[in-house]
């Protein structure tokens, strides 16, 4: 889990030029970082290839937008690691 | 080219889902209103219209992949180099090749060459959206047919 924290805390910190120290695994996207959705389309291109996978962004907004599930449980960085790291795991072998 | 229409691009060439190419084919007018001008004597193709060829050439690829569910729109030019002039008249091929197929979103890398050789080439970002009406859908269709296109396969 740190491994994949630190991996996407570098991505965003080069994306979207912040300093890595402002970077936390509490830190919201938006809220805390200001990350907008150009940049974060940026983040998860990177997130993408780095990883081999593809983050279901269209998904998780549906279900926010259907009320199955806050910003906060997607957005805030423990948890898109968290969602990043079953992503990679469902991942064919 | 119908400038006019800001349909740069005239046939769709090739495509192939599978490898993530596609190939199409512009003729640049021989008279224009832009010529006018770009510029007052030395008339030469601008050069957002030869990014905006390669938009539209890899927008119809990402329409094509995404099965005519969601529309492409330009996001974000990266690297873009415009190598040589193009002057009216001038046969046009342009390509793009997927690089990576989001959730939301599409990149592609595209190229324009000439009977000279390589004039352009640039990575092209689109974010990727539900059309805002199935009206726009069907002119998109539409308008993909005449440039050759088969769409869709399903619905």
């Amino acid at each position: 889990m740190q491994e994949t924290f630190n991996a996407v805390a570098d991505i965003i910190s080069e994306t979207c030029n912040i300093d890595r120290e402002k970077i936390r695994p509490e830190s919201h996207t938006i809220n805390d970082l200001g990350i907008d959705s150009l940049d974060f389309l940026d983040v998860t291109f990177a997130i993408d290839k780095r990883f081999g996978i593809k983050m279901p962004i269209e998904k998780w907004m549906q279900e926010i937008n259907e009320g199955k599930g806050s910003v906060d449980d997607y957005f805030i960085l423990n948890n898109l690691c968290t969602r990043i790291e079953e992503l990679k795991a469902a991942k064919p072998a | 080219m119908r400038l006019e229409y800001f349909h740069l691009i005239d046939r769709v060439e090739a495509v192939d889902p599978t490898a993530g190419t596609i190939r199409a084919s512009a003729q640049v007018p021989v008279q224009s209103t832009i010529f006018e001008g770009h510029f007052p004597g030395y008339p030469i193709l601008p050069g957002v219209l030869m990014i905006e060829s390669m938009a539209q050439t890899g927008g119809n690829l990402v329409l094509v992949l995404e099965n005519f569910q969601r529309m492409p729109f330009l996001a974000q030019i990266e690297q873009a180099k415009l190598r040589r002039f193009v002057e009216p008249g001038t046969a046009l091929t342009i390509s793009a090749s997927l690089v990576h197929l989001g959730s939301g979103y599409a990149v592609t890398q595209g190229r324009v060459e000439s009977p000279s050789g390589l004039v352009a080439e640039a990575g092209i970002r689109f974010r990727t959206l539900p059309f805002p009406s199935e009206e726009t859908r069907e002119l998109m269709m539409v308008h993909a047919r005449r440039l050759g296109l088969e769409p869709p396969m399903r619905t």
